[in-house]
């Protein structure tokens, strides 16, 4: 259950996306993001989902990695749907006593299905792609500019790198406690919210300890190879821009005018 | 040349109760004084909590003395402006194989040390592929670490030290946590490294087995150098060895118990070699 | 009471295309009363098969059979199931978590539903069982030694009352001392209680001295599975797959090669000893009848 969660992890393979600088696929990936809140109709959603299609095939990451990075959220997005189908008000197509399903709703509901998987997809494509060394390089870079306002970046882009590379690694922790309290006849599943709640002390209490330890160990560990912070730092693997960046910042803004376009195109030929 | 040297060393901590109050003092080394030259390979040997791993965290001065100085490559570890060169000079592995990896790919964690220290892109490079070469991970740079066995992860770690071009690098229980292959991948990598790079090893251990190509081993107790010699001097004393909660390779132990039976055995015997010479000499007595 | 595996095969990740196959179509009888030695290297599947034998995992073909119920079966109570066979993680040490040691020893049997009186009774016996010092009883777990918070998490799993108990690794990070001691506690603890206990490890050493069947795992199948001699005759065949018969073992092979006729049918240093003398009083007797 916990191994389904592919955000944040890393698909090794030899491709175009693969090479970009991460500033490239940071900055895509924001304006992706956006750019699904912005366009309006399907013809702008045709469009997000071709350039997803593209970028997906380019990645050769397998599509069903992807997919099993959606059952985590699955959930979430249920109760989106679920929400946006009852509560929002306009013309009924049928109701259940109070509750009504209205012509709005399925609109929105369909609506936010599909941004809120295509928000997840794209950005497992850049997680997927880029190694959080390389995402947090990139992301350091960028807000390198904060600096100046003494906004801590290195130290910030340092702890998201290591968070990722630990997430992993408790995720089985908690696996491994998690059943060694069940060989113990311990229950994590029945009850109410209350009792389950407090069922997940015998959980909680050794996976925060070891989480300590770790911390506690790899701080020493830092230090001893000579961590003392961003200054002084040189890169093994120092960004810069080549060709295909600008190629792909190119295509980029294409997708958004396109987009855009389209949107408008169908509002006129209606 | 000494590239460590430890006199009247002790270290103590306050341990506190529930309220923060003193509760005592304890004495994690008491008064050490070693001498571990260029070149060699030292083992220190020591039940868990005979403060042998305190001991370790001063030559990379992780801990400092309360009493006493130690010297790595001739530099007070007490003086800050030499904290980041003695840290260099003598590179730390230690324990738990996941805490120690800083990188989500094996390459860029090798590379970690080198880019703190400063080193231009291109040496990083360089000493990247040469660390990851002398302990035989270089097929795995671009794997990530999480999908290695506990072995592998070691020798990771150990590249990842040996990219800052250490003197000397201290290895703080490192075989601990594996198991008899990844033991023995560790112990290979570590003995090549003294042989062909000549690197100082420290070895801090209690695995028998591994002690026994060292050039000196110095065995702990209460925070004491309780014994120091050759493995062979060592290990000729094994009733002391057990007291100190350490015990000997099986084949020393055999040695030393038909010994007390009377054979004309002689102590220390470290190999099966030895062991079937010295018998075939007891037959050839008889005949 | 045994547990049967029957025809046990797991495969990790099942149609993806990263699976592996941990088991192998294992078959396996596990009687009362045994001392039984698993070993196998890492990634074996000896972990994953003692995950099934307290359905903590589940078969992907095959099933398990316990006091002659399928213990796949819905009715099935895996509760039971598994205070009845008590499993010890490795690193057990990790899984404490109350403020103290006898409060963490009675989270199991409280989980029983039993009764305070007895959940109490059951939690002092077990750290009895495992050597435990009174004084301990009332501390934090946290302050103890490594080789104390480990008998600890092993009278936790006692404390059940288990008929089987299955310990991966116990001595795992243990120096030579505390090893040789947690050994000693376990095997006195079988001889006292008469459970069958499985030692899982991956050290030919650490279990040639306790147990009376010794199962080889290999890559997910059953290499071998009988009485420690006759598995240690096998020793070349250990080696290839990167096991090792008991050091002694290799001892007297390397006597053997001097053309001494000694037996390598030897598992430990004692019976080595024995072996070695017996062959000198015969040699000495021979020369004294040459006179």
């Amino acid at each position: 259950m916990l191994r389904d969660i592919t955000l944040g992890q890393y698909y090794q393979a030899d491709s175009v996306i693969h090479r970009l600088d991460p500033r490239v696929k940071l900055a895509t990936t924001i304006v992706f993001i956006i750019s699904l809140f912005v366009f309006d109709g399907i013809a702008g959603y045709v469009v997000a989902a071709a350039f997803l299609a593209m970028v997906i095939k380019l990645s050769k990451v397998p599509f069903k990695f992807m997919i099993r990075g959606m059952k985590a959220i699955l959930f979430l997005l249920l109760i989106t749907v679920v929400f946006n189908l009852f509560l929002t008000p306009g013309e009924a197509l049928v109701s259940f006593g109070v509750f009504k399903i209205t012509k709005e709703g399925v609109k929105t509901a369909v609506l936010m299905a599909v941004r809120l998987t295509f928000l997840i997809i794209g950005s497992s494509v850049m997680t997927l792609t880029t190694t959080p060394n390389q995402l947090t390089d990139g992301l350091e870079k960028m807000l390198g500019p904060l600096k100046k306002l003494h906004v801590p970046v290195h130290e910030i882009a340092m702890m998201m790198s290591i968070a990722l590379r630990f997430i992993p690694i408790l995720m089985e922790e908690t696996d491994k406690i998690m059943k060694a309290q069940m060989a113990r006849c311990a229950d994590f599943e029945s009850g109410n919210i209350l009792k389950r709640a407090k069922n997940m002390v015998p959980l909680l209490v050794p996976l925060f300890i070891s989480a300590f330890r770790r911390a506690d160990d790899l701080a020493m560990a830092m230090e001893a190879r000579c961590y003392r912070g961003g200054e002084f730092r040189t890169k093994m693997k120092p960004l810069h821009y080549e060709k295909r960046d600008f190629v792909a910042y190119g295509i980029v803004v294409c997708y958004l005018v396109i987009g855009v376009m389209a949107g408008k195109l169908m509002v006129i030929l209606l | 040349m000494n590239i460590i040297k430890v006199k009247d060393l002790i270290f103590e901590y306050i341990r506190r109760d529930e309220e923060g109050n003193v509760e005592g003092i304890t004495k994690a080394v008491d008064d050490v004084s070693l001498n571990i030259e260029q070149g060699d390979f030292v083992a220190i040997l020591g039940h868990n909590g005979s403060g042998k791993s305190t001991l370790a965290k001063h030559l990379n001065a992780i801990h400092y003395p309360t009493e006493g100085t130690v010297w790595v490559d001739g530099k007070d570890t007490q003086q800050e402006e030499h904290l980041w060169d003695i840290r260099q000079t003598a590179g730390m592995v230690f324990q738990n194989p996941d805490n120690q990896i800083i990188g989500q790919v094996v390459e860029e964690d090798v590379g970690f040390g080198p880019e703190n220290m400063g080193v231009e892109t291109k040496q990083i490079w360089e000493r990247v592929e040469e660390s990851l070469k002398a302990v035989g991970m270089y097929e795995f740079r671009k794997h990530s670490p999480n999908k290695l066995s506990g072995g592998q992860k070691q020798r990771v770690s150990i590249a990842g030290v040996i990219a800052m071009h250490p003197k000397c690098i201290i290895l703080d229980e490192p075989t601990a946590m594996l198991d008899p292959k990844g033991r023995k991948e560790v112990i290979r990598a570590i003995r090549a490294l003294n042989d062909v790079e000549k690197i100082t090893i420290i070895l801090i251990t209690h695995y028998m087995e591994e002690v026994i190509y060292a050039d000196k081993v110095f065995v702990m107790d209460k925070g004491r150098i309780e014994l120091q010699g050759t493995p062979r001097e060592i290990f000729s004393q094994v009733d002391r060895l057990k007291q100190l909660r350490l015990d000997v390779p099986q084949v020393t132990l055999l040695a030393h118990e038909l010994r007390k039976e009377g054979f004309p055995i002689p102590e220390g015997i470290l190999t099966k070699e030895e062991f079937a010479q010295a018998i075939d000499k007891c037959v050839d007595e008889i005949r | 009471m045994p547990i049967i595996v029957d025809h046990v095969s797991h495969i990790y990740g099942e149609d993806t295309p990263l699976a592996v196959h941990a088991l192998k179509d294992i078959n396996l009888v596990i009687p009362d009363g045994q001392f039984i030695g698993l070993i196998g290297h890492t990634g074996s599947g000896k972990s994953t098969l003692v995950q099934h034998l307290n359905g903590l995992m589940k078969a992907t073909s095959g099933a398990i059979y316990f006091n002659g119920e399928d213990i796949d079966d819905k009715d099935f109570d895996k509760r039971k199931l598994r205070s009845k066979v008590g499993l010890v993680f490795q690193y057990p040490e990790h899984q404490l978590f109350e403020t103290d040691v006898f409060s963490d020893v009675c989270f199991g049997p409280k989980n029983l539903g039993l009764s305070e009186k007895e959940v109490q009774l059951r939690a002092y016996e077990a750290l009895k069982l495992v050597g435990l010092k009174d004084e301990y009883f009332y501390q934090s777990p946290f302050d103890l030694s490594g080789g104390e918070k480990r008998r600890v998490a092993i009278a936790g799993v006692l404390a059940m009352k288990p008929d089987f108990l299955i310990l991966d690794e116990p001595t795992a990070g243990l120096d030579p001392k505390g090893r040789d001691e947690i050994l000693d506690q376990i095997a006195k603890l079988k001889e006292e209680t008469g459970i069958t206990v499985i030692l899982v490890s991956h050290s030919m050493d650490d279990v040639a001295k306790y147990v009376d069947r010794i199962i080889v795992m290999n890559k997910g199948s059953v290499m071998y599975d009988d009485v420690p001699r006759e598995v240690f005759r096998h020793y070349e065949e250990l080696e290839q797959v990167g096991l090792a018969a008991p050091q002694v073992t290799y001892i007297m092979k390397s006597l053997q090669d001097k053309g001494l006729d000694v037996s390598d049918d030897v598992t430990t240093i004692e019976e080595a000893k024995e072996e070695i003398k017996s062959y000198f009083t015969k040699l000495a007797k021979a020369k004294r009848g040459n006179w």
